[in-house]
């Protein structure tokens, strides 16, 4: 098998910011003294004036955000997803989801695959967090192309958008010529009539890989990967709910809140079905090596195809 | 600036907040009180807006980062022709644009959401950025209140402000020295409130915010103040024009039943009278 091309969604953030900058002068962009990390930092090179170093003030940022939103910038408030979601979650709340500002939340460092900073630093809790305020737009995408992709459509969207980055390098799975992201709308990758596996952002890779392990067990998986946990596709969940036999989520998030909630939300309402919702189990994180955390955690190809049949 | 005219107009102000407040049954009269003579002179004097144009790019802009004295604002507001003052009636009412925190979805002349303390004062500093990034020369007014700087995320501001020199942003604090629990010294002293913006790089300016030339006086000053934004530390008195709020912590978030309302714009009536003899 060739070599993957990989490359971390974060990544893709700040070079689709710099493409977002050269098109549209009223881009900003913000950062909380992170912008080596959220990568935004390839923005500040290229448009130093239109970078807001806000400094490690998180809260202020997302208000400053607003601010600047409401004299016709568009700003995109970047910074890791713990800060971004957990600390400042209420300003987002009440200063950009109530009044429903045109502002961009790029959270990048999500889920555990931070890696070895550990458990202060993985947030697992941003999807629950962000999908509960009305008005927010919640998307977290599988790779470069997909991230890229949705920073464009957070733009051309009026309104707030969270959107979830990660730090680890991602395999390019979106690289096909007739690829078109449309907001809101799930993505059949791979056709199944047994079971449907449902990920999303780093997951995604992951679950077409475990559909491919099941397969040589004879189990005939569909993976749909959900881009935008909110508004969710229900139309996608609800098929995949007639046409297979169970449904299972994929998230590096908590299984409290996230993808897996909002698809039971959908399946419980509309088309009853079983559920089983893979991601972090209502534990924190811990140090290591990303890879080795996420086998730990069973959220690589390999424990999600034992978590599978274990469930099945 | 015609003082007694500014005088007349702020004891309308006051009228609008019993109203509303004695409506709703409940709200804030007390924080509200204090700031009239501040919204007054806002909105009559200082501020570049417009009835008619309340989306004007250019206008000056208003974050009440004390959103709870809502009442303060929207009579002002309405005194200005934003919406007919009869609606202060319909404050706090489910359906009514009035709500019990500003909400700039519905409320024409309101630039902001606010309410959760703390938070307004980042909102301004941003659109205080963003004319200076824009080349516009609008200026941005916050109040806040002398409990709410309390809120550490008023410091981050203060020190985002000062660091990027903006010149075009007013923050006036109404020191009306009472919050919910008791005066602001028994619960956690903010004091010295000016040399704390001082040190975050502002100009300061003290004065009794309750007075229409000091007032005058400050905000013309805070406007030729160039390479730091100005913070003006108003003294207010809570309940200010209303005999029986006056300096009393427990009017911060009560509204007059029908007597005290009746007791209260008499008192109003009876300032009214005696301006008019001047």
């Amino acid at each position: 098998m060739s070599e993957v091309k990989k490359i971390a969604t974060r990544e893709s953030y700040g070079n689709a910011l710099v493409e977002l900058g050269k098109a549209h002068n009223e881009v900003v962009v913000l950062d909380a003294d992170l912008a080596a990390a959220t990568k935004t930092g390839i923005f500040k090179k290229a448009f130093p004036d239109r970078h807001i170093d806000c400094g490690i003030a998180e809260c202020n940022m997302m208000g400053i955000a607003a601010g600047l939103s409401l004299t016709g910038k568009v700003p995109f408030a970047s910074t890791f997803a713990m800060f971004a979601a957990g600390r400042a979650f209420e300003q987002v709340r009440n200063t950009i989801g109530y009044p429903k500002l045109n502002v961009k939340i790029g959270a990048t460092h999500a889920g555990i695959s931070v890696g070895e900073d550990g458990a202060t630093h993985q947030c697992n809790e941003d999807i629950a967090l962000m999908r509960t305020i009305p008005n927010m737009v919640v998307i977290n995408p599988s790779d470069d192309v997909e991230a890229r992709a949705a920073v464009q459509a957070a733009y051309e969207h009026k309104g707030p958008v969270y959107m979830r980055f990660g730090r680890l390098a991602a395999p390019v799975i979106n690289d096909s010529s007739d690829y078109q992201f449309e907001l809101g709308k799930g993505v059949t990758l791979r056709e199944g009539k047994d079971i449907t596996l449902i990920a999303t952002g780093l997951e995604v890779s992951f679950a077409l890989e475990a559909a491919e392990l099941l397969k040589k067990d004879g189990i005939d998986a569909r993976v749909i990967n959900i881009h935008t946990i909110k508004p969710i596709d229900e139309d996608i969940i609800i098929k995949a709910t007639m046409e297979t036999k169970k449904l299972f989520t994929i998230e590096e998030h908590s299984i409290i809140g996230g993808l897996g909630s909002a698809v039971c939300d959908v399946v419980c309402e509309k088309a009853p079905a079983s559920v089983y919702k893979i991601g972090v189990r209502d534990c924190f994180g811990e140090s290591g090596p990303a890879l080795e955390l996420l086998h730990k955690y069973e959220l690589d190809a390999e424990g999600i195809y034992k978590q599978v049949k274990e469930n099945i | 600036m015609d003082i007694l005219d500014m005088q007349k107009k702020a004891l309308e102000v006051r009228k609008g907040i019993i109203t509303g407040v004695h409506s709703a049954k409940s709200g804030h009269p007390g924080g509200s009180l204090s700031a009239a003579d501040i919204y007054t002179y806002l909105y009559f004097e200082e501020m570049n807006v417009d009835a008619k144009n309340p989306e004007d790019e250019n206008r000056d802009r208003f974050v009440l980062s004390k959103g709870h004295t809502a009442p303060g604002l929207y009579a002002a507001l309405a005194l200005k022709g934003f919406f007919p003052m009869e609606d202060m009636k319909t404050l706090r009412h489910v359906g009514s644009y009035l709500q019990g925190h500003p909400d700039k979805k519905g409320t024409p002349g309101v630039d902001m959401s606010s309410g959760s303390l703390g938070q307004g004062i980042s909102v301004a500093v941003g659109m205080a950025l963003s004319g200076k990034l824009s080349d516009k020369d609008y200026r941005v007014y916050t109040l806040l209140g002398d409990g709410e700087i309390q809120e550490g995320q008023v410091w981050e501001a203060a020190m985002f402000a000062g660091h990027r020199k903006l010149d075009n942003l007013v923050v006036i604090v109404d020191n009306n020295n009472l919050q919910i629990d008791g005066t602001v010294e028994e619960v956690c002293s903010p004091y010295p409130i000016a040399d704390k913006f001082k040190a975050f790089q502002f100009h300061t300016i003290e004065i009794d915010g309750n007075d229409f030339e000091e007032i005058d006086k400050a905000f013309k000053e805070a406007r030729a103040t160039k390479g730091m934004p100005t913070a003006i530390i108003a003294r207010t008195v809570k309940g200010k024009g209303v005999s029986f709020m006056e300096n009393q912590a427990s009017w911060h978030g009560a509204a007059p039943n029908d007597e005290q309302f009746e007791i209260a714009m008499k008192d109003l009536e009876k300032a009214g009278e005696a301006l008019c003899q001047k």
